[in-house]
């Protein structure tokens, strides 16, 4: 890992490069994981619409999957997946 | 041009002459004229500045944060508790290194509530990364206005230029104003190091910052404090050449063979120079250092000032509520720590709440400390000057 900056070698004013957001893995705190289940999925997308991390992975309009590497686990996916289809369900995270 | 304004109408008419791109401002009294008189220019297109009445103090500055993160000239007005409710944001705008200018009118803090002049409202805010110049009279508060912009943008740190209520912002003095054309001129565009709006070039503005990192940007901060007199006494200097008022971060009025000094800021530095004035006249070695800067504090120049005499009297117009005295009292003994020579001192907290204070008080005020001279002993350090029942 580099050596971290002293305060000279800052930028002024907390003007930071943006969407560092990238390099921080915000997936290792989940507790429970979406699993999509690619049969029943309809790509209504409504999961990718809700999803607050900008884990659902979507190419060409249709879901391809999760990023486990930002899904927090938070569950809205699975919650708002059309109850009729049912294509996402939470399970415990173990290692 | 020389006409006759107030305190309020000077510093509106600077923002004129500044035309910033953005003011965003909420009313309060006794500040409410400089925005309202401003509001007129807006919607007469004598200024093409985007104005935004907004709903709170707290969201005035918030829009001011927003608006000088993008690289625009940015203004606003306040006083007294509309000054508090920005308190928050005050020290977001300094951290993230915008250079705001706030015109404002120095009111006491509630409670109890006033409208008249203390400095307890610029005063609480100190430690907030502002720059702050107290005005004497209405043409400082006009020349400080215009020069606290070009301080403010090389710096990159906000800053407040202040008059004291109603004495100066609504007492009608003789005023030299400008050629529209040579403000402009003298500030010349803002250059800011990037613009929020600027989407080829996306950065993160106020990230969070941790344990790892926000001592060290807190450090920056205290950096830009640390280097900003030469930049005021720059401004301050081409500013005195262009136009011939010649302004210093110290003040000092007949110093140089003063045996006994008396120090105060903002209007009370005018009415003092008239005590000296008639004390000289009956042979009395007196002079009077006023403290136009206060934040940052000029330490060299005020040591060199406080040296001087061999009484000092400091008057300070708030109280820090904490048993030790005012705030130039703490700051005048702090630095005096380390000197060879030291004077004697008295701390007068007088003036609250609008209380006013007259020639003869600081006559007064100089004949006991003539009495401290003559004595060698301060009778008591900290008095309360000009309130009942002492």
């Amino acid at each position: 890992m580099k050596e971290k900056e002293g305060w000279r070698e800052l930028p002024i004013g907390l003007a930071l490069e943006a969407g560092t957001c990238k390099n921080f893995e915000t997936g290792d705190w989940r507790s429970e994981k979406p699993v999509w289940d690619a049969e029943k999925c309809t790509h209504c997308l409504i999961c990718w619409v809700y999803c607050p991390d900008s884990a659902i992975i979507v190419k060409d309009g249709k879901v391809q999957g999760i990023d486990y590497r930002y899904c927090k686990g938070c569950g809205i996916c699975a919650e708002e997946c059309p109850p009729k289809i049912q294509a996402i369900k939470m399970v415990r995270e173990e290692k | 041009m020389i006409v006759a304004r107030t305190g309020n109408e000077a510093m509106a008419e600077a923002m004129r002459q500044i035309n910033p791109d953005v003011v965003a401002a909420y009313p309060i009294t006794p500040a409410t004229e400089v925005v309202q008189l401003f509001s007129k220019f807006v919607h007469d297109g004598v200024v093409d500045t985007e104005f935004v009445p907004a709903e709170s103090e707290h969201s005035a500055i918030s829009a001011c944060v927003g608006a000088s993160s993008v690289g625009a000239r940015v203004m606003t007005s306040t006083a007294s508790q509309g000054l508090a409710l920005m308190h928050e944001i005050l020290f977001i705008a300094a951290g993230l290194r915008l250079p705001i200018v706030i015109c404002l009118v120095n009111r006491s803090l509630s409670s109890p509530i006033n409208i008249h002049c203390d400095h307890s409202d610029t005063l609480a805010s100190q430690d907030s990364g502002w720059l702050q110049i107290y005005a004497e009279n209405a043409q400082e508060a006009y020349d400080t206005t215009i020069q606290l912009v070009k301080i403010a943008e090389e710096a990159l740190l906000p800053g407040i230029v202040s008059t004291d209520a109603f004495i100066i912002s609504h007492g009608m003095e003789r005023l030299e104003l400008l050629d529209d054309k040579k403000v402009p001129e003298f500030l010349g565009e803002r250059k800011a190091p990037y613009s929020l709006l600027d989407v080829d070039h996306p950065l993160t503005f106020g990230a969070l910052d941790l344990q790892d990192y926000f001592f060290e940007h807190k450090r920056s901060e205290i950096d830009a404090m640390d280097k900003v007199l030469p930049i005021i006494e720059k401004v301050q200097k081409e500013f005195g050449e262009k136009f011939g008022r010649n302004y210093s971060t110290v003040d000092e009025y007949k110093m140089d063979d003063a045996e006994i000094a008396i120090m105060a800021m903002g209007s009370t530095g005018g009415t003092g120079k008239v005590a000296v004035d008639r004390l000289r006249e009956k042979g009395k070695k007196v002079g009077l250092i006023r403290c136009r800067v206060y934040r940052p504090f000029p330490k060299d120049a005020m040591l060199k000032a406080v040296t001087k005499p061999k009484v000092l009297g400091i008057m300070d117009r708030a109280d820090t509520l904490s048993t030790l005295g005012g705030h130039l009292y703490n700051a005048c003994r702090s630095i005096l720590y380390d000197a060879d020579t030291r004077p004697l001192i008295k701390n007068y907290i007088y003036g609250l709440g609008g209380r006013d204070i007259s020639i003869e008080d600081i006559e007064k005020a100089y004949e006991q400390l003539f009495d401290i001279q003559k004595s060698g002993k301060v009778d008591k350090d900290i008095v309360y000057y000009g309130v009942r029942g002492e």
